[in-house]
């Protein structure tokens, strides 16, 4: 068996607040194989964005991870990391899509610069050898070399949110995450766009943490799927199964609150 | 057929932005009409129009060729009479529930202010009495919420309040603009109902705005899919649905999540979106019938 590329064990975060602390992630454990897709569901406030934050060690105070709480990329235990290993281990090991990334580019650096930044930060590659990887890696996502010269206004959402993905795919990590990235474009778009992400981790072996709270998409192009419900994981199962057979009652009631776009409709009695 | 005379309808509509020599059609020859007790659904992706239709009905854009028709006669420049008889009438819910109220005004202030503007007749207590029904209507608890300000409510709960202020002038036409696009799926479904039992018990014509086919599904008994200003495809939901004829149409729910079908089994739409694009978005003036109740406008 191969190892996992994330593995999570036992995971406890908690906001610290003045009088009583929130809960927000209880003794979460789950795997991720290398060039699996693997997504987290949950209604809004559930934790899954806190989980994201905590796997790329993005979280800050209030927010609290604790002890005996372990995150494993690739084996090592990224809660023990100190500044320099972090620097090293973020982008290279794991980089993040975060919701509403296409906003996340800087508006005054055109999009070369904006490649250049990350390459030369973390591999001290010249101008000339990032502008030759940056037209590779827009190449990958479906645009034209010649957008390097652009701003990013210059550009629509869709064309935004697929050069951040290439900025992440940079340094070749093992794994993405990829936080509602696509919850603000059109579906034609998104459609475009996770369908691109698909072939490219087959391509290239990444494998994707991907969260939305759009189950009918997440069936569509995960692997396994895990469904989140007050900071617990109550299921993980391959997405098949999440669709056909779902083995807990919470999930059973998310598929009957989202209405049908073919055959029998939701009787809409059910309110999760 | 026995469909009742419709109450507001849009008679090839045109509605041009930019320069003389270089026209956008947000709207181009737009016609459908609303009829009480019936939701029609408005698909498309963002920038395709839906929103100028929206407006163009609300008034706050005036046709640039054809015309409204409210009960059968043309609105044209009305009196400030009748253009406050027909804002009373048709009503708007928007998009974002957390920017369409004001945050320094009480729940009932935004309830009663309606009421006073347009029912003037009403003293003070009959008000009060109305708001809480309105409440009531939108299923929260009147006691606990009057008082409270919108920062203090859920955005499920501010967008029941922007349902109740619609209904609070008694209107018989009701534009939701894209209503439960930002609410999560579990807040959202009690929206949709909402939205379906007020077709039912006061009979008002609904015209649903959204990109989200499923939901259109739910609350909608006709459909008209929007692209570049121009309504491709319309008619009966499960005949469009279950027949789809234009090719935009099918790139729309060939690209619509749905657990059916895995990323690999892609269908071919997805493989020409350009031009699919490209050509649905100029003009079709043709209109063709598929079934009793199914329309389309072919690609040229």
């Amino acid at each position: 068996m191969t190892n996992p590329v994330l593995s999570v064990r036992n995971l406890n975060i908690d906001y610290i607040g003045a009088e009583t602390d929130f809960h927000a992630v209880k003794n979460v454990s789950f795997d991720i194989a290398p060039g699996e897709l693997f997504g987290l569901a949950g209604r809004s406030g559930c934790g899954k964005s806190t989980i994201a934050f905590a796997v790329s060690r993005l979280h800050r105070p209030p927010a609290l991870i604790r002890k005996g709480s372990q995150i494993l990329v690739d084996g090592r235990d990224v809660l023990t990391l100190d500044d320099a290993e972090l620097r090293k281990f973020r982008w290279r090991e794991v980089a993040m899509v975060f919701q509403s990334a296409m906003n996340s580019l800087n508006p005054v650096l055109t999009i070369e610069d904006q490649f250049h930044d990350v390459l030369r930060t973390h591999t001290g590659m010249s101008r000339a050898a990032a502008r030759e990887r940056a037209a590779e890696l827009l190449k990958l996502v479906d645009i034209s070399p010649d957008r390097l010269s652009a701003y990013p206004h210059q550009c629509s959402g869709g064309m935004r949110q697929r050069i951040v993905i290439a900025i992440c795919l940079a340094l070749n990590p093992k794994l993405l995450i990829m936080d509602e990235p696509t919850t603000a474009l059109d579906v034609v778009v998104q459609r475009e766009i996770l369908q691109r992400i698909d072939v490219l981790r087959r391509q290239l072996g990444f494998s994707v943490l991907f969260i939305t709270h759009d189950l009918s998409l997440m069936v569509q192009v995960s692997d396994r799927i895990g469904i989140m419900l007050e900071g617990e994981l109550v299921e993980v199962n391959d997405s098949r199964t999440i669709y056909r057979a779902p083995q807990h009652a919470y999930t059973r009631k998310l598929w009957a609150s989202m209405p049908r776009l073919h055959g029998v409709q939701i009787t809409g009695e059910v309110a999760p | 057929m026995t469909k009742a005379a419709p109450i507001l309808a849009l008679d090839k509509v045109s509605k041009i932005f930019g320069r003389a020599d270089n026209p956008l059609y947000a709207a181009r020859d737009v016609s459908f009409a609303l009829h009480p007790g019936r939701t029609l659904a408005m698909v498309g992706e963002s920038g395709s129009g839906k929103t100028t239709a929206a407006r163009l009905i609300m008034r706050e854009y005036t046709p640039d060729a054809g015309q409204l028709l409210f009960r059968g006669a043309p609105l044209g420049k009305a009196d400030s009479k009748a253009l406050k008889a027909y804002r009373s009438s048709v009503q708007m819910v928007f998009q974002d529930p957390f920017s369409s109220l004001n945050p320094a005004h009480t729940i009932h202030y935004h309830l009663d202010r309606p009421l006073r503007l347009h029912q003037r007749k009403l003293s003070h207590a009959q008000r009060h009495a109305a708001v809480e029904e309105l409440l009531t209507r939108v299923k929260l608890d009147p006691a606990q919420l009057m008082g409270k300000f919108p920062h203090e409510l859920s955005g499920g709960q501010r967008q029941r309040i922007s349902i109740a202020r619609a209904l609070a002038v008694n209107p018989q036409v009701i534009v939701a603009d894209e209503p439960t696009s930002m609410l999560d799926v579990s807040v959202r479904l009690g929206i949709l109902n909402l939205l379906n039992d007020m077709k039912r018990q006061l009979g008002l014509a609904l015209l649903y705005i959204t990109h989200d086919i499923a939901t259109a599904r739910y609350v909608a008994e006709d459909i008209m899919v929007m692209y570049a200003g121009q309504i491709v495809e319309w008619g009966d939901m499960e005949a469009v649905l279950g027949d789809p004829q234009h090719p935009y149409t099918r790139l729309l729910l060939s690209a619509v999540p749905d657990p059916d079908r895995r990323f690999s089994e892609a269908g071919e739409e997805l493989n020409q979106i350009e031009t699919i694009r490209r050509q649905s978005a100029l003009p079709q003036p043709e209109i063709r019938q598929i079934a009793e109740n199914h329309f389309i406008r072919p690609m040229p």
